[in-house]
């Protein structure tokens, strides 16, 4: 039993050490460079509650992730909910449309949309087209823009933990509220939407967290007049080589989304939210 | 289930209208590729594949798509020999030490990528590993373990740990138990591992743009400078492959679970 441990330790051991030596370490010295560049203690973070451009870049992050997660949520319920009632055909067909996405290259769905919301883009053109509008729509390097894509890129991460939430309610449980005279609406009010609950607020946080440090399509959908917490980590090292400022950040943004995930544990299983697809 | 509360027309047309959303880019994607103009459109008066022949004549581009393809393949060979060993094991240790290794495994999946991109960077400096094909691979596979941990934990769950001691009784080795009894039924697991493992590197783009410059050029990377530079319809030609690449391995994983499961 005891050699029969070791070998179950020693077959961990190789992605261990990968994991600890090539993921952890790195992300360790984030968090020590941020209190010892330029110098010892904790000035960097004194910029949380002094610098003016780190607050408009954390309340930019906030608005365009609260926004994102809340129009993401609505619709991923909306699919999620007709995904679970529908025949079994149209609920494949309708699983290829979420996860054929989700599959996509990040940088192939970001050009996508810069080809269909840039000003001569394909929206624009349609749209003058038909006559419905004399001058093009700013639809891009916007917040509109940046919160299209994120929606876009959030939307199978939302469906997916709500669809598996929705399975796993009781059917009956609704038949009998039904049965018991309370309407459609009732029935679903009262017993469907509060039995799906844990999975909305599980998909929402995940949602929210994957939303935080998002990088790609921000900054490409954003053009630089966006700018999201992600960016400006890459800003300050990449062009200002303030390391402090950066990594400072940098944890900040760690903190946050540890904590958040500490919350999430408390409402759902993450191995499920994880490992259900 | 049935008929208690099935959505109304107006709720499954809404469903549907998100399900368009989510296909537009895909559907707009093709018919730029094969305009017959020199930039970003639909095709005006007729379909051209010059596009694709511009992209297949480009040392640019296939320079990039071959450091890419083996980027991508030897990063998740290592991805998924370690994954895999590292998820039977926690699997066999059965205990809550196997449970919170695995539960360690899944924190590269949350760590933004910018985050932990400035570290490595760092790191590789001081390892003089910056631009070099040993860096990109070491740090892919790296954040590919937790994806193969993912899918071959689920395998396992599915596996009677007895028949692995059956194996053992009867006189089989421990290396011969795992080659031919345990590898062979959580095969499906280990292979949409691999996928995974291979898609997030051949789509990897943040960590590359710090610890990649001049001798490492990636398929992400090349694309990034297009959009950014020179919105020409070449890109075009190269995101509707990609697309019918995700379609194809999407197909192949989803064949593996019915498989898996029937």
């Amino acid at each position: 039993m005891i050699s029969d441990r070791r070998t179950s330790w020693l077959m961990i051991a190789p992605a261990l050490a990968l994991v600890t030596v090539l993921f952890f370490a790195p992300l360790l010295r984030v968090l020590v460079i941020s209190v010892t560049e330029p110098s010892f203690g904790l000035g960097n973070y004194a910029l949380l509650l002094t610098s003016a451009s780190i607050q408009r870049t954390l309340l930019t992050t906030l608005r365009i992730c609260v926004f994102t997660t809340a129009i993401t949520l609505v619709l991923a319920y909306l699919v999620a909910y007709v995904l679970t009632h529908a025949r079994p055909a149209a609920q494949r067909l309708m699983l290829l449309g979420v996860l054929l996405p989700l599959w996509m290259s990040v940088l192939v769905r970001a050009f996508a949309w810069v080809t269909l919301l840039r000003r001569e883009g394909l929206i624009n053109k349609a749209l003058e087209a038909l006559g419905l509008i004399d001058h093009p729509l700013s639809l891009m390097w916007n917040e509109t823009g940046v919160t299209i894509g994120m929606v876009h890129y959030m939307l199978p991460l939302g469906i997916l933990p709500l669809w598996s939430a929705m399975r796993a309610i009781d059917g009956r449980v609704v038949a009998a509220a039904r049965g018991l005279g309370a309407g459609p609406a009732q029935a679903f009010l009262r017993i469907f939407l509060p039995l799906s609950l844990p999975g909305v607020i599980g998909a929402g946080l995940l949602v929210f967290i994957f939303s935080l440090g998002f990088f790609i399509t921000p900054a490409i959908l954003g053009g630089g007049k966006i700018i999201m917490v992600a960016e400006y980590i890459d800003g300050q090292i990449q062009e200002t080589l303030r390391w402090g400022v950066g990594t400072m950040v940098a944890s900040t943004l760690i903190a946050t989304i540890f904590l958040l995930m500490v919350v999430l544990g408390r409402i759902v299983d993450l191995r499920t939210l994880f490992g259900a697809k | 289930m049935e008929r208690m509360l099935q959505p109304g027309r107006s709720v499954r047309t809404l469903g549907w209208s998100v399900i368009c959303f989510l296909l537009l880019p895909v559907l707009v994607i093709f018919p730029i590729s094969v305009t017959d103009r020199r930039f970003l459109s639909m095709p005006q008066h007729g379909i051209s594949f010059e596009h694709y022949a511009n992209l297949f004549t480009s040392p640019d581009w296939l320079g990039s798509i071959g450091q890419s393809l083996v980027i991508g393949i030897v990063s998740s060979a290592i991805a998924v020999t370690a994954g895999t060993l590292c998820a039977i094991g926690c699997w066999r240790l059965s205990s809550r030490a196997g449970e919170i290794v695995r539960g360690l495994m899944l924190v590269p999946i949350v760590v933004p990528t910018i985050v932990y991109a400035i570290g490595i960077y760092r790191f590789w400096v001081d390892l003089r590993l910056l631009d070099t094909y040993t860096g990109v691979i070491l740090v892919h596979a790296v954040t590919g373990v937790p994806y193969v941990v993912i899918t071959v934990s689920t395998a396992l769950a599915g596996f009677d740990q007895r028949l692995e001691q059956a194996a053992r009784n009867l006189g089989a080795s421990m290396p011969q138990t795992l080659w031919r009894v345990v590898l062979p039924s959580i095969l499906p697991g280990v292979v949409s591992g691999a996928i995974f493992a291979f898609i997030q590197s051949w789509d990897e783009l943040v960590i590359v743009l710090f610890i990649a410059s001049r001798a490492i050029f990636t398929l992400p990377r090349r694309i990034w400078d297009g959009i950014n530079e020179h919105l020409d319809p070449t890109m075009a030609a190269v995101a509707a492959i990609l697309i019918l690449l995700s379609a194809l391995l999407l197909v192949v994983d989803l064949s593996i679970r019915r498989k898996r499961e029937g």
